[in-house]
């Protein structure tokens, strides 16, 4: 231990028991190398807590049918699972209703679905979407797709060199041309906070509709769609302490009922013949084919979890991590972090020296440390910082001083190697 | 594990890591290859003079990357000179062997000299998910004398 007690922030909050909260997740106890894992890459994706694991495993041992199709107990009992399950997404969001709620599989399916169902049957040539340059490549490359398909033309918001969002400079990109604006609520790779509430009444003031990915964004702060206003929002499971395979789109729903679908198959249509087929309203539109089924009753539990802890004991929880691991880092010789923004979540990409973030990670990956190295799926972003790859450790709510104590450690560790 | 490291960060790769050797465009390089690790965004650029008979009269590279894939392209532009396309295939072929770990016992004797200097890069393979760095540069050594453009490590 190097920092014992210069930085120590103290995370005795209301309620929170972050020695509890490790414990009701079995991969936190994995020893990694001979050294207790350290997991840093909740960004990527979140280890998952016991209810979570076991409530999936009963419903697939006791609770298990397809849902919507058959007329026996089991079926029934599985499809009011997955209903339920859609309750707990709409009233965690605070959507006006569970049909404004469309299971996907994760944000990339859901923001192709806006791109493919709304962006080629409401947008034309000339048209304008806004993205930002912080995106991830999920919300870059299905607009790229959709300029090709239909001539709309792409426009990026610019950041500063903090990674802050320039609200001012946003404004101008709008005009009579703009049709959807598609931002991030918050930065993978730098943390930053987008301020989304700003940028949706900015939007609304030249009639382009918005859509948030909120992969990392409600995670951290939680999302109340209708206090936002925003008219699609996405986020995945697996990020959210929940299963992989399993996302999520909320829409307006007098927007979603005007789409058409964007796949065609079982569940999605009301009546089939050679000649025409129609189609069910929102959400059965969206969701052709047998659907998520126990990962939706996994998402709920995990959302069960969550506001059992509570989203604001948890933001508060990692913004003492953010602050500590801040500090902790600065003191390391030659480390430099990439996003500095007003308000940040607890995500910190650094460089350290001219050691390659691959070389980094293989390194202290021998101390127990997991972390991510790369581009992050932002590679116009690592253009901006004029990186090619960026370390990347992330919190989540289970992240202890311990871990970046061990972090830090094995950062020097590297820096050694390297001399 | 840590002896593992050890092995990989030896001081031979720490060197041509950090000081790599032919870190340029050979003048009248007549063939180049740009090597792409899509997972990483790491880029490798190499450049070869090839001779009218095939033999690779020069070498070198540019680019960002690991010291693993910089120090792999590195002692590659070295060791390639002097040798032709088919050799270049067949010492390609046995360093990929040794960095997933296969048997090498059967080494040409011609090429046993590289393939002992090549040897230091060999504790890659106890990191399965960085035999493509060591690989990139030799990926792109065969584009470039093949004529292609790109390379990609996947």
């Amino acid at each position: 231990m190097v920092f014992e007690t210069k930085n120590k922030i103290s995370s005795n909050i209301n309620d929170y028991n972050i020695d509890s909260i490790r414990d009701d997740f079995p991969a936190l106890s994995l020893e990694c190398n001979g050294h207790p894992l350290a997991f840093l890459d909740s960004g990527a994706s979140a280890q998952k807590p016991s209810k979570v694991l076991e409530r999936m495993d009963h419903a697939y041992r006791n609770e298990y049918a397809n849902v919507h199709r058959g007329a026996y107990t089991l079926s029934q009992q599985a499809t009011d699972n997955y209903e339920n399950a859609r309750k707990t997404v709409a009233d965690f969001m605070n959507a006006k209703s569970t049909d404004e709620i469309i299971f996907t599989r994760n944000v990339t399916s859901a923001i192709n679905l806006v791109a493919h169902s709304y962006g080629r049957n409401f947008l034309k040539a000339g048209d304008e979407v806004v993205i930002s340059h912080m995106e991830h490549h999920a919300n870059i490359v299905p607009w790229q797709l959709l300029r090709d398909a239909v001539g709309i033309e792409l426009k990026i918001a610019p950041i500063d060199d903090a990674g802050n969002f320039l609200l001012d400079d946003f404004e101008k990109l709008l005009g009579p041309k703009t049709k959807l604006v598609a931002i991030t609520h918050v930065s993978n790779v730098l943390g930053t906070i987008v301020p989304i509430k700003k940028i949706v009444q900015l939007a609304k003031k030249v009639d382009a509709k918005v859509l948030i990915d909120g992969c990392q964004g409600i995670v951290h702060e939680g999302v109340d769609v209708q206090s936002l206003d925003a008219d699609f929002y996405a986020f995945t499971g697996h990020k959210l302490y929940g299963p992989s395979g399993i996302g999520v789109l909320w829409g307006k729903l007098d927007l979603l009922n005007a789409m058409p679908p964007y796949e065609g198959g079982g569940d999605m249509i009301e009546i089939v013949t050679f000649e025409k087929s129609t189609f069910r309203d929102a959400p059965a539109r969206f969701e052709a084919g047998t659907p998520p089924i126990i990962e939706a009753v996994g998402l709920a539990a995990a959302i069960d979890y969550i506001t059992s802890i509570g989203v604001n004991n948890i933001a508060t929880h990692e913004n003492h991590m953010l602050e500590y691991a801040t500090s902790c880092l600065a003191e390391i010789d030659g480390l430099r972090i990439i996003g500095n923004a007003d308000k940040k979540i607890g995500i910190i990409s650094f460089e350290l020296d001219d050691i390659h973030p691959h070389d980094i990670s293989t390194i202290i990956d021998s101390k127990g440390v997991a972390v991510r190295a790369g581009h992050h799926c932002a590679q116009p972003l690592m253009e901006r910082y004029g990186v090619p790859a960026t370390t990347r450790a992330s919190f989540g709510m289970y992240t202890s001083e311990g871990d970046i104590d061990q972090l830090a450690d094995a950062l020097k560790y590297a820096k050694g190697i390297f001399g | 594990m840590e002896d593992d490291l050890r092995e990989l960060y030896q001081e031979v790769i720490l060197d041509h890591g950090k000081n790599p050797r032919n870190f340029a465009r050979p003048q009248n390089a007549n063939y180049e290859a740009n090597g792409n690790n899509p997972l990483c965004g790491d880029k490798l650029t190499i450049f070869v003079k090839l001779g009218a008979d095939n033999i690779i009269e020069d070498a070198g590279f540019d680019g960002r990357g690991c010291a693993i894939s910089i120090a792999s392209a590195s002692m590659m532009t070295d060791i390639v000179k002097g040798r032709s396309i088919e050799q270049v295939d067949i010492l390609f072929g046995i360093f990929h062997r040794m960095c997933t770990g296969e048997d090498i016992s059967e080494v040409p004797s011609e090429f046993e000299d590289d393939i002992d200097k090549l040897m230091v890069m060999s504790g890659v393979k106890q990191f399965p998910m960085r035999v493509k760095c060591a690989t990139l540069g030799w990926h792109a050594m065969q584009a470039a004398v093949r004529g292609d453009e790109i390379a990609s490590s996947e």
